[in-house]
């Protein structure tokens, strides 16, 4: 197992590269699950409480 | 039988499709990524040159193969949304270009931490390398020139008009190998030749590219379904979503 994690002398490389890819990946993750509760909270706040918007002056 | 193209055009009927994508796309992604990854790291034998640290390979070549795709389809839909100014196209593009900038970052890193073993540095300014890193700047261009301007239509309009520019940027890193011969080292795989690698590598980087493409794909999808929420929140069937009305959605 030791072996399998030394990657006979190359494991920094390997798993820093690795590392780094499945960081990136779940921080981006994580940042489409928060941008979509805040655009669904501003959706909500838009739905009980309507923007003046080009519709407002006619109705 | 005539099929309705433009169906799918309208957000209203994108979003609930998209959302029965995502988690397809996303599931596929890790269960090829598991796959990909055994036989990378495990299954593959040493490389008799390189030693292990051609495992880097299974991540690099994918990531750089996605960041040169989904500039190419980014730029595709902006040539889309530009020519029929259609709202959904501009959508995408703009969904696509994080997970775009995503992949180059993980190219860009991997191929630094392959290089030092191997070529005795981490970086150097190589055709190749230097192309990859205009190509971060191009998506993070076209992120910030978003963010930028206010109104959704003109920034659509700006980000397209520097997305088909950047596209020639595309041809310029897939054969600056071959124009300038500098470090990085010519493609593994060809579509005129036979791979120069052996069979079960060639399996898991073609495994490894799937599971790249089920990611983003997803990733994208999920971020088109955002954006969607986010620029036609005065509709009404936006406002009649499940998840609008409903908290706990």
């Amino acid at each position: 197992m030791s072996a399998f994690f030394a990657m006979n002398g190359y494991g920094f490389y390997v798993w820093s590269a690795y590392g780094l890819a499945a960081v990136a990946i779940v921080v981006e993750v994580l940042l489409l699950r928060s941008q979509r509760r805040a655009v669904l909270a501003q959706a909500r706040s838009t739905v009980s409480a309507p923007a003046p918007g080009p519709l407002a002056a006619t109705e | 039988m005539s099929i309705n193209w433009f169906r799918y055009a309208s957000p209203a009927t994108f979003y609930p499709l998209a959302g029965k994508l995502v988690p397809l796309f996303a599931g596929g992604a890790v269960i090829l990524a598991a796959i990909g990854l055994y036989i990378g790291l495990v299954v593959a034998p040493t490389d008799f040159q390189q030693g292990d640290a051609y495992r880097i390979i299974f991540l690099h070549v994918p990531a750089a193969w996605m960041s040169m795709f989904l500039y190419v389809v980014m730029a595709g839909w902006s040539a889309l949304a530009l020519g029929l100014n259609t709202r959904l196209s501009a959508m995408m593009a703009q969904a696509i270009a994080p997970t775009g900038a995503l992949m180059t970052l993980i190219a860009l890193a991997s191929g630094a931490f392959w290089g030092r073993p191997t070529w005795g540095t981490y970086w150097a300014w190589d055709a190749r390398m230097t192309s990859e890193l205009i190509l971060l700047f191009l998506y993070l261009g076209v992120i910030a020139l978003r963010n930028a301007i206010d109104d959704p239509r003109r920034a659509d309009r700006a980000c397209g008009v520097l997305a088909l520019t950047g596209v020639v940027n595309i041809p310029i890193i897939y054969f600056s190998v071959q124009w300038w011969n500098t470090l990085h080292q010519g493609g593994t795989v060809s579509f005129t030749k036979a791979p120069s690698m052996e069979s079960i590598m060639l399996a898991g980087m073609l495994i490894m590219s799937f599971a790249a493409w089920f990611y983003a794909i997803a990733a994208v999808l999920a971020r088109a379904r955002t954006i969607i929420v986010e620029r036609e929140r005065g509709a009404a069937w936006i406002a009649a979503l499940p998840e609008v009305r409903n908290i706990n959605a």
